[in-house]
């Protein structure tokens, strides 16, 4: 048992406790969470738990279940940091956070680097109310972005679809940064720090791309071919 | 017999969750099924009012998970269907009460008894909504043709989706065939375009869903009522059989009549 608990590591933070794991099957991570929870359970009683799970794949199953067995400990799970893109995609599905308020700035130095103009996260359904996707790349929808949900990526946004929720891109500053879609009646589009409000629904919809022009306002415009 | 557990839920409240179960187990238990509703709505329970239960009421489903009473003490029987109980919530606790391991195992002591579990979910998506769909073998979403109620349930087809709980099946509920033709209401395919989902029913905008729920005796007994109508066409939808569609369009009413002869739309 002993050897199992040493697995996870439970430090307290800003935001409540902070359980780091050392790389082993998520079987055994999660038991060993559980068995430390259970053996301090006066101290875990009502504590906010962020988990960083490190490179480890975790689909909406595995969340689920741990959520609602913590939750039966009475811990509630608020945060999933994890340095792999399907586990960050699952724990936004389950509206956890994956950025906790302490940064870690060696990893966002290598996720800066790591970035391509040629990266993209390819996002392949769609995207309903309450969904917020955020990538430090290019985002690509293949289905449509209903109003409620955001979508916000520090390169392009392409959504082939309807677009009716908020996208951002460029959303660390890239004022060339673009977006399009095959319906963008989006009610609310950024670039960069420039807004534009909501666009007419159009009776009969065509391609657009926006993007900020010479006068440096968010436009749209048909996309037109060749 | 192995139930099948049928989770109804919407995301925003309103919308006529709770008048869907009563209406859908009273249904199920007419034609011949045995039904067991659950009310997940802890702390706010109504589900015993609307079925017109609620003197009879002794132990709750709190009772049972803490112990205090055995599963079958806490199933009150209809008024009218031997077929057909409820497990009501308790009204003096709140939804931490439950957890959702606790709903698996209720459930799946149930299982063995019914043809039907229905559970009424509460609105929202916190805990309480976790606790009622993590049984379910299928979920209807319940929403009315408003932006808002749409947003909502969009959000809540979302985390189904995200829980791997199959494919939810949608009621639109309280449509009035007027105000759409008017331009003054969403219509059915605006909803079902912007959620995706496959449609279950339209249950019409009708008064006597309202006076039913008020005397504890549920619209779908009477012959007579529209929106009853569409509940039984649900029902049937559930066990299976294929029911067509009813053409709201086509009214009897007076009005309707008089509307059409004065060319008045």
């Amino acid at each position: 048992m002993e050897q199992i608990t040493a697995l996870v590591q439970i430090k307290g933070i800003r935001d409540g406790l902070l359980a780091t794991f050392i790389d082993a099957p998520w079987e055994d991570q999660s038991v060993a969470l559980l068995a430390q929870i259970d053996e301090r359970q006066a101290f875990f009683q009502g504590a906010r738990l962020a988990m960083d799970v490190g490179p480890q794949v975790l689909k909406v199953n595995d969340l689920v279940e741990l959520r609602d067995r913590l939750s039966e400990r009475n811990v509630s799970l608020w945060a999933v940091i994890s340095e792999s893109p399907t586990t960050e995609q699952t724990s936004q599905l389950l509206g956890l956070a994956t950025r906790i308020s302490k940064p870690r700035p060696e990893e966002h130095k290598q996720s800066a680097d790591a970035i391509s103009d040629e990266s993209a996260l390819f996002v392949n359904k769609t995207l309903r109310s309450g969904t917020r996707i955020e990538y430090p790349g290019n985002i690509v929808v293949v289905g449509d972005v209903n109003p409620g949900a955001e979508i916000i990526a520090d390169g392009n946004v392409i959504v082939w679809g309807r677009v009716r929720g908020v996208i951002h891109a460029g959303a660390k500053g890239d004022r060339s940064a673009y977006i399009c879609a095959l319906d963008l009646s989006a009610n609310q589009l950024r670039i960069a720090d420039e807004v534009s409000a909501s666009l007419k629904p159009q009776k009969d919809p065509r391609p657009e791309i926006a993007s900020i022009n010479g006068e440096g306002r968010l436009q749209a415009e048909l996309w037109h071919t060749g | 017999m192995t139930a099948q557990v049928i989770t109804v839920t919407s995301g925003k409240g309103g919308v006529g969750k709770t008048t869907a179960v009563a209406n859908l187990a009273t249904a199920l238990a007419a034609d011949g099924k045995k039904v067991i509703c659950i009310d997940g709505d802890i702390g706010l329970r109504n589900l015993d009012v609307v079925m017109g239960l609620e003197n009879r009421i002794v132990y709750d489903i709190v009772d049972v998970i803490e112990g205090r009473c055995k599963l079958k003490q806490a199933m009150i029987r209809d008024k009218h269907n031997p077929e057909l109980y409820l497990i009501p919530a308790a009204q003096t606790r709140d939804k931490n009460a439950v957890s959702p391991s606790d709903m698996l195992r209720i459930c799946k002591e149930l299982r063995p008894e019914a043809d039907f579990i229905l559970i009424d979910s509460p609105a929202g998506i916190e805990r309480g909504f976790r606790n009622a769909i993590a049984a379910a073998d299928k979920v209807l979403v319940v929403t009315n043709p408003e932006v808002s109620a749409v947003r909502d349930a969009d959000r809540v087809v979302g985390i189904l989706e995200a829980e791997e709980k199959g494919n939810p099946l949608l009621i639109l509920n309280r449509l009035n065939p007027i105000l759409v033709k008017n331009n003054d209401m969403l219509s059915a395919e605006d909803v079902l375009d912007l959620l995706g989902i496959q449609l279950i029913g339209i249950v019409p905008e009708d008064e006597s869903v309202i006076i039913g729920s008020n005397r504890g005796a549920p619209v779908v007994t009477e012959v007579k009522s529209r929106a009853g109508q569409a509940f039984r066409n649900i029902a049937k939808r559930l066990q299976g059989q294929d029911v067509p569609f009813m053409d709201l369009d086509q009214q009897s009413g007076l009005w309707n009549t008089i509307q059409k002869l004065t060319g008045r739309k």
